[in-house]
């Protein structure tokens, strides 16, 4: 039972973290709390649905247009809300309360037209091969969400530790007038962060529903709780805060429902959780205010 | 097709209008046509007008027509007081079916009770309705009733020895239901091997069914929803799980063949009606009202259908004497007695004690339908 938990923890934490990840990178880059992350992670699960089942693309090329449409819907939130926002030196809260309505629109707009009752993906796009390590049952499916989550994480390390856009992004994170000031583009380069960030949002929306073999308009809601949770455990902004959030998230969850109970899965989690915040208050990885992403 | 209908019910209104005259008969119904609960009030409204043309159409009762009093409660408690005063105290209605929902009957039966006007339900199951006084009928049976016998069937057939127990611990419904089935299992001296839970709009549910599948035990009884139930299924299945599943009235549903689709199969529940039972009333009433709709019937259209045929039946039995009052304590009194059998199959009344421990209304005895999914559907199984 024990590793069957630790397989059941790894791909649970891989999709949090995932989740975290975008919702941690617009807080570090744009000083967003951005409360639609959970709407965009919805929406890109519906658009892998919408092309699987409407214009039977194969699987991978439905996650392919959930990136695009989570990425452009995050590319018009900063380009349309974040940005006038900006430009008219909005108050803190603005852009936050704005981020809900957007969230409120996405999840009208989802339950307009598909409703709001359960959907899942069709049972034959799904690999259904299972792998079998002695007392361990994992599916091709999860295999692949758990190499698709920590690819994506992989990539997104890397581009922003060693890449040119990398830098500038870190820049225009610890002070974006002197980024201008260097030359960065840091209205262009904020359009990205958000897009980038939605890309995941909605990938991890899209893995989710294959995991659980669940959609509907309001499954944002519980991920975006569970994500802040997850953002201010690694600390506000940290890309391996959220990292290492999601993972502790996903195994707290799941051996608190192993060796306390069910009933007490949320208590434990977030339990754990409230406990490392009294000791560290700045999250796991967080320093002292400052520096992000 | 809107306009067509909306024609269809003027008309519909004009020719109950016509029949004023010579109607001797009146019952008030009163049940959830719009919001959210209209999705179980409109077939019941139609299973009802379906057995009053089909009465009418036979010579009426001993020679008296029936005439329906048609309300909106809106699926509302308040609503459905208004509409109960309304039916009462202005129509003058001889007994009162409705309202849809166990919430609204807990506001609006007292209102019936005291005004001593039989009201009778088709769609209440929460438990309680009926202790509220000995004018409160219905013939929907409880889940405090079908679970047992659900589980009786399936540990015959399936042998099991010992079951694990999930259940949704923050929706009432599945809450109770989880009540009922630790009383049965109790009952039956089943042990348990763990009992987990889960909370709406949960969609992982692997930690619990790892757990479980530790237990190793012979099933799982499981009462949830249908939204929840379904993804439990797959990733049972995924995780290697292959027992059966017991279920509750929740996952009573067409739905777990889309939601759980080819990981369905194994999966057992009892219900008071099944589309697929082949007795001869049940053919005739889903032939009769596939004819008048253009859709099959649903559980709560045949225990409507049933229970106007059961008031029929009663009325047969007394003597009208146009008195408001004495008609209405008449028909109270003959209607206990009533045994019938229909769709939902053969049924009689069974009284309750209220909370003050004096004898109260009238709960459905009904042998409940055992089914068990095999390819997508659900087989009955004797």
């Amino acid at each position: 039972m024990l590793a069957q938990q630790v397989v059941n923890a790894i791909s649970l934490g891989g999709v949090y973290a995932l989740f975290a990840l975008g919702f941690t990178l617009v807080f570090g880059v744009l000083n967003v709390v951005n409360l639609a992350h959970g709407a965009i992670f919805m929406v890109g699960a519906y658009a892998a649905l919408q092309s699987v089942v409407h214009w039977h693309l194969p699987l991978s090329a439905a996650i392919l247009v959930a990136m695009l449409v989570a990425g452009v819907v995050g590319w018009l939130l900063d380009r349309m809300i974040l940005a006038p926002l900006r430009a008219r030196k909005a108050p803190h809260l603005a852009p936050m309360i704005a981020t809900i309505g957007l969230a409120i629109v996405l999840t009208s707009l989802v339950e307009g037209f598909h409703g709001p009752q359960n959907l899942r993906f069709p049972a034959e796009v799904l690999p259904t091969q299972g792998l079998r390590f002695g007392a361990v049952q994992i599916t091709w499916l999860e295999v692949r969400i758990i190499l698709l989550a920590l690819m994506l994480m992989g990539a997104l390390l890397w581009g922003i530790n060693r890449t040119r856009f990398g830098r500038a992004l870190r820049g225009v994170a610890e002070s974006p007038k002197a980024a201008a000031l260097l030359g960065i583009n840091v209205e262009g380069l904020l359009h990205a962060t958000s897009m980038i960030a939605a890309v995941l949002g909605g990938v991890a929306g899209v893995l989710i529903a294959l995991y659980s073999n669940a959609l509907f308009p309001h499954m944002g809601q519980a991920m975006l709780h569970k994500g802040i949770a997850v953002v201010i455990l690694g600390g506000m902004g940290d890309i391996r805060g959220a990292l290492v959030g999601g993972f502790f998230l996903g195994f707290a969850e799941v051996f608190s429902v192993a060796y306390v109970g069910s009933t007490m899965r949320d208590a434990v989690a977030f339990g754990l959780l409230f406990t490392i915040l009294l000791l560290r208050p700045e999250g796991l990885f967080g320093k002292a205010a400052q520096r992000r992403a | 097709m809107r306009a067509w209908l909306f024609i269809l019910s003027i008309a519909l209104v004009a020719t109950h209008s016509a029949t004023n005259a010579i109607a001797q008969i009146k019952i008030g119904v009163a049940e959830a046509l719009t919001g959210n609960a209209s999705q179980y009030g409109t077939p019941i409204r139609k299973a009802f007008e379906l057995a009053v043309g089909e009465i009418n159409g036979g010579g009426g009762i001993n020679g008296n027509k029936i005439e329906l009093v048609i309300e909106d409660e809106q699926g509302k408690k308040e609503e459905a007081i208004n509409v109960f005063k309304k039916l009462i105290f202005q129509d003058k209605v001889l007994m009162l079916f409705g309202p849809t929902l166990s919430n609204s009957a807990q506001a609006s039966d007292p209102v019936a009770q005291s005004a001593k006007i039989v009201v009778f339900g088709t769609s209440n199951t929460a438990d309680g309705i009926t202790s509220i006084g000995n004018y409160v009928f219905r013939n929907s049976v409880t889940e405090a009733d079908i679970l047992p016998v659900t589980l009786k069937v399936a540990s015959q057939k399936t042998g099991l020895k010992n079951v694990a127990v999930l259940y949704g611990n923050d929706d009432i419904f599945t809450k109770s239901g989880y009540d009922n089935f630790a009383k049965a299992l109790q009952t039956l001296k089943i042990p348990v091997t763990t009992t987990e839970s889960f909370a709406k709009g949960d969609v992982d549910f692997k930690p619990q069914l790892t757990k479980i599948k530790a237990g190793n035990p012979d099933a799982i009884v499981l009462s949830a929803l249908v939204a929840e139930g379904g993804p439990i299924m797959v990733q049972a299945r995924q995780l290697g799980i292959t027992l059966p599943f017991i279920g509750g009235n929740g996952m009573n549903s067409p739905r777990v063949f889309e939601l759980a689709k080819d990981n369905s199969d194994n999966l057992w529940v009892g219900s008071p009606w099944s589309v697929e039972n082949p007795a001869a009333e049940n053919k005739r009433f889903i032939a009769a009202y596939q004819k008048g709709h253009g859709a099959l019937p649903d559980q709560f259209a045949a225990q409507a259908y049933d229970a106007m045929y059961m008031v029929a039946q009663a009325f047969r039995k007394i003597k009208l004497t146009g008195k408001l009052e004495a008609d209405r304590k008449a028909l109270r009194d003959a209607l206990p007695a009533t045994q019938f059998t229909g769709a939902t199959g053969p049924f009689k009344f069974r009284q309750v004690t209220g909370r003050d421990g004096k004898p109260a209304g009238y709960d459905a005895v009904q042998t409940a339908i055992v089914m068990m999914t095999k390819g997508n559907q659900y087989v009955i199984q004797k």
